[in-house]
């Protein structure tokens, strides 16, 4: 395995965080919306140019600072991080267009805090998915979760003030609570903190203690949702919808999971944690949430907070494919940041060109609304499917994978519990499309004169389902770095 | 000249407070100036020193040229040689800062203030250069009567809470004479460096030990270590703002280092940790002096008065670290003098702005401040998360060893301690965020009309606030630097 040592990591989390003051000088709302893009752009642009190194195997290295005797910070892109960052940093190029076509179509206060904001929140992320030790991983993580604060507060109003008091509690309780001294015990168990293929810690610690640090670490990462320590999300979702959407079905959740996977294969170790015998029991902690979240969700009436629990359940796919604790369950962990990224973003994409166009936020007021947004509803189809699983649609290869997964870690009633959940899945998210389209005249909601949504909401979400559906028939970028990843 | 930068260190301040007390009657504008130029002097000396330091080790200096044990010694080692220039850079930029508040909070009296200014510093830094225990106490003095004068000045309740702090100070400065007293008696000598080569033989002797918990009691009052910390929220709240936000970042972290000072220089850490077996006790008072700082803080509804028991919770962290006995308690300790000092000064200079434009600090007073003054609010941000221990702030990194520190010696109630602080400071941080944030607006919804008011403090006051919030992280940035150049040098090898 090569090592090249490069500044890029660096930059392509340097590249939005600079942005910020361009966008606080900038003199009209289009030159700020300029350098967004540029930044969004030069970001994905820098990501993409490490990927042809990444996918030959090698790793991309870059120390920021050596701000403790022997731990750095320090960026280490690899298959895994690299995955993360393309979903992250391609789909803020699409966000950015949908916020400007949300954000002005409600006419909302603010945006320029609102765009400083997302881009200090991207910086964040690309940060967490190129960090090389748990430091790092621990300041990017913490900055995400401060720079997210004003964004999901951004209404100002007493409802934002409660959800951003809860979003605090949870996310910021935990990591300091529990993150901060679980990594510094590891610290002092290992005397590193430098992410290693089959981890650092084999061979070190009681299995008791190696229990608790891994609980620690799996309940400190709250982004990643794990009932109990979920409902910041659905509270979360007060913000404006492209924060939702990006943030809280990509970015924020994601490094949520993406902590997760990275601390159970690159600090534990899935070799030394399958001998000490505790797959099982973080299995059955995913197994729960997936289940319990979707039935949560079956019974919600706002589109947005239904999506949010949707949310909380698919990410626990993730940290089940990691429990499993074998190749083909962490390919298809690994694919599922991908893939499910894509469809949810599609999703909340849609319920935002509703609330635009309409203003109706409730699905019982959203019958017939089809007819009117034949566009929106058929992204909402799509992202649908791929977030049920279901071909032709990028979801389908990632609850494969998982499904393969459970079989060749021997755990059956995982398998029946992904097949429960994506019929659960099935159960809330269809009857909503069948009631957008199939009603009489007299039973639809929404007068002719209804339209879509402004184009800058759009064409977005076209481009995430037609996303989706592509992620179908050429996933093969997501899923070689997922088999690199997974070794 | 350079060779006499320990003495120009002390002497110039010293000096200068004369001058400006009689410019003060004759021409009040030179005041100022000169207040600047001395303590420009005493901080280009002190970094000067420390580089001196870094290059050649211990820096010895016998005042007058009488030799030690009977001559005053200055000496300079890692661990003042650091702590001096946090000090003096400190009181240097509080200054430049403080000059329109002063101004206009007293407009007739800029010229005592000064003089109590610049003769605390003086004070201030002789604690830190001497090496001499008798001395110490002098000039310990020296920097308490400034101080009691400083924080007079403030508003009405002030007098109330300085002689409240006068006696306890006063109290507390005696014991520390009391057990230097104790020592000459045993050791017949009053040069530190002296005292910890005569008293290895004396470890068992019942006086020894009187003198060092007499000196230790003593050195607790000064830097208020919950119990002991009654004297301290009212008098900070109650200054000027110039004075809190010179005596909050200093006074608590100076008594720090006397107290690591004996423990390491004058008593040596075979005596505390191995002959004294009082370490343990001692962590558990800090644990309970973090949590009930804590508590203290979270009950008050004035911003002055919360960040005070933050001072007092964070008295805890270092008296923690320093006692847990092991290297990197120790390390966090001491990094944690510099890195308190940094941030304390960050928010007091953020309650001065504050006041300066709304006159006041109590936390209704601080509805909308977030866009009244952004670049303010923004510092206290940046403030607020170092003290919260975010990386890369530099709290983060002084926390970081702390807890380190109390793992590698099993004591988890202190880590539980440091953690529980932490959690307590987002609140009290965020519930001040959120009337800054939220409160004007709290009613309707919010659309781009709102006229943007943009009124923040003059420059003079905001230049400084900013730099101290960039230095709070470039410092987070090179602890590594901090720690393997300084701090392991300035830690005897007897701590492992």
């Amino acid at each position: 395995m090569e090592i090249i040592h490069s500044i890029k990591p660096f930059l392509a989390v340097l590249a939005s965080l600079l942005v910020t003051p361009f966008l606080v000088w900038s003199k009209t709302p289009n030159s700020r919306e300029t350098w967004t893009f540029a930044a969004a752009t030069m970001k994905f642009l820098i990501v993409a140019s490490m990927v042809p190194a990444v996918l030959k195997g090698s790793e991309i290295v870059y120390t920021v600072a050596e701000v403790i005797p022997g731990v750095a910070v320090k960026f280490r892109v690899d298959a895994l991080g690299m995955l993360f960052a393309i979903v992250s940093s391609s789909l803020w190029i699409v966000t950015s267009a949908y916020s400007i076509g949300y954000m002005r179509g409600l006419n909302e206060h603010s945006q320029t805090r609102y765009f400083c904001f997302f881009a200090i929140a991207l910086s964040a992320t690309i940060g967490v998915a190129f960090s090389g030790n748990l430091l790092t991983l621990y300041l990017f993580y913490e900055m995400l979760s401060f720079a997210t604060y004003p964004l999901v507060t951004h209404h100002q109003d007493q409802e934002a003030r409660n959800s951003g008091r809860k979003y605090l509690l949870y996310i910021i309780g935990s990591s300091v609570g529990l993150v901060l001294p679980a990594m510094l015990m590891v610290y002092d168990l290992s005397g590193t903190l430098e992410f290693a293929k089959q981890g650092f810690l084999a061979g070190t610690g009681t299995r008791a203690l190696i229990g608790i640090l891994l609980f620690m670490f799996i309940f400190g990462f709250a982004k990643v949702a794990i009932i109990p320590l979920h409902s910041w999300l659905p509270a979360a979702m007060v913000a404006p919808t492209p924060v939702s959407a990006l943030l809280h079905a990509v970015a924020v959740v994601k490094v949520g999971a993406f902590s997760v996977l990275r601390v159970i294969t690159g600090v534990f170790g899935t070799d030394y944690l399958y001998t000490l015998h505790f797959g099982t029991a973080l299995c059955y902690l995913a197994a729960f949430t997936i289940i319990v979240a979707s039935l949560i969700a079956l019974s919600q009436d706002e589109l947005k907070r239904l999506l949010a629990f949707s949310t909380i359940g698919q990410l626990s796919y993730i940290v089940l494919g990691a429990a499993l604790l074998s190749p083909k369950g962490l390919i298809g962990s690994m694919t599922h940041i991908a893939m499910h990224a894509f469809g949810k973003i599609t999703l909340f994409f849609c319920a935002g060109a509703i609330a635009v166009a309409t203003g109706k936020k409730y699905l019982s007021q959203m019958v017939g609304i089809g007819k009117r947004m034949p566009v929106t509803m058929t992204a909402f189809f799509i992202g649908s499917l791929s977030v049920i699983g279901l071909p032709p649609t990028g979801g389908f290869f990632s609850k494969w994978y998982l499904a393969l997964g459970t079989l060749q870690a021997d755990q059956l009633p995982m398998l029946l519990v992904l097949l429960g959940s994506s019929l659960l899945n099935a159960a809330y998210f269809l009857p909503i499309v069948y009631r957008a389209f199939f009603c009489t005249e007299q039973q639809s909601m929404f007068d002719s004169h209804i339209k879509e949504a402004p184009i800058w909401c759009l064409v977005p979400l076209v481009i995430t389902a037609v996303g989706s559906i592509i992620l179908f028939f050429y996933p093969t970028i997501f899923l070689r770095l997922a088999t690199l990843a997974a070794g | 000249m350079t060779q006499h930068y320990p003495a120009l260190l002390v002497i110039v301040p010293l000096l200068a407070a004369f001058i400006i007390s009689v410019f003060g009657w004759i021409y009040k504008k030179l005041c100022y100036p000169i207040a600047v130029a001395a303590l420009g002097v005493s901080s280009y000396s002190s970094i000067s020193l420390l580089l001196r330091v870094l290059k050649e080790g211990v820096v010895h200096y016998q005042l007058g040229g009488w030799a030690p044990p009977w001559g005053i010694a200055y000496y300079v080692d890692h661990l003042n040689g650091l702590i001096l220039v946090a000090v003096s850079l400190v009181a240097f930029v509080n200054l430049i800062a403080a000059k329109k508040s002063i101004e206009r909070e007293f407009p007739e009296k800029t010229g005592p203030f000064y003089t109590l200014y610049v003769l605390m510093v003086t004070g201030l830094l002789g604690i830190l250069i001497t090496g001499d225990a008798f001395n110490l106490y002098v000039l310990l003095e020296i920097a308490s009567l400034t101080g009691y004068g400083l924080i007079a000045l403030g508003e009405e309740r002030a007098l109330l809470a300085t002689l409240n702090y006068l006696y306890m100070g006063t109290i507390g400065a005696c014991f520390y004479l009391l057990g230097v007293g104790y020592l000459y008696i045993v050791t017949g000598s009053l040069n530190m460096a002296d005292i910890a080569t005569i008293l290895p033989a004396l470890y068992q002797s019942k006086a020894v030990l009187a003198a060092f918990i007499i000196c230790m009691v003593g050195v607790w009052l000064k830097m208020a270590f919950f119990p002991l910390h009654a004297w301290l929220p009212n008098a900070y709240t109650f200054a000027p703002s110039a004075s809190s936000s010179l005596i909050a970042p200093l006074m608590t972290k100076v008594m720090i280092y006397v107290m690591i000072r004996l423990m390491v220089s004058v008593f040596t850490p075979e005596y505390v940790f191995n002959t004294l077996s009082i370490a343990e006790p001692i962590v558990w008072l800090s644990v309970i002096a973090i949590v009930m700082g804590a508590v203290l803080a979270l009950a008050e509804r004035n911003l002055k008065k919360m960040l005070t028991y933050i001072v007092v919770a964070e008295v805890g962290y270092m008296v923690g670290g320093a006692w847990i006995g092991n290297r990197a308690g120790m390390t966090g300790a001491i990094l944690h003098i510099v890195n308190d000092a940094l941030m304390t000064l960050c928010v007091f200079l953020v309650v001065g702005n504050i006041v300066y434009k709304i006159k006041g600090y109590a936390f209704k007073d601080l509805k909308g401040l977030f866009r009244r003054m952004p670049f303010t609010m923004g510092a206290f941000v940046v403030g607020a998360l170092a003290i919260i221990g975010v990386p890369p702030t530099c709290g983060f990194f002084s926390k970081w060893y702390l807890i380190t520190g109390a793992i590698q010696a099993g004591h988890y109630s202190f880590m539980v301690a440091l953690v529980f602080s932490s959690l307590i400071n987002v609140v009290l941080f965020f519930r001040v965020f959120e009337i800054g944030y939220y409160e004007p607006f709290s009613g309707h919804h919010g659309h781009e009309s709102h006229p943007e008011v943009i009124d923040e403090a003059p420059l003079g006051m905001l230049i400084p606030l900013l730099v101290v919030a960039a230095g709070i992280v470039v410092i987070g940035m090179y602890t590594g630097n901090i720690v393997t150049h300084i701090i392991h040098f300035a830690i005897p090898h007897g701590i492992i």
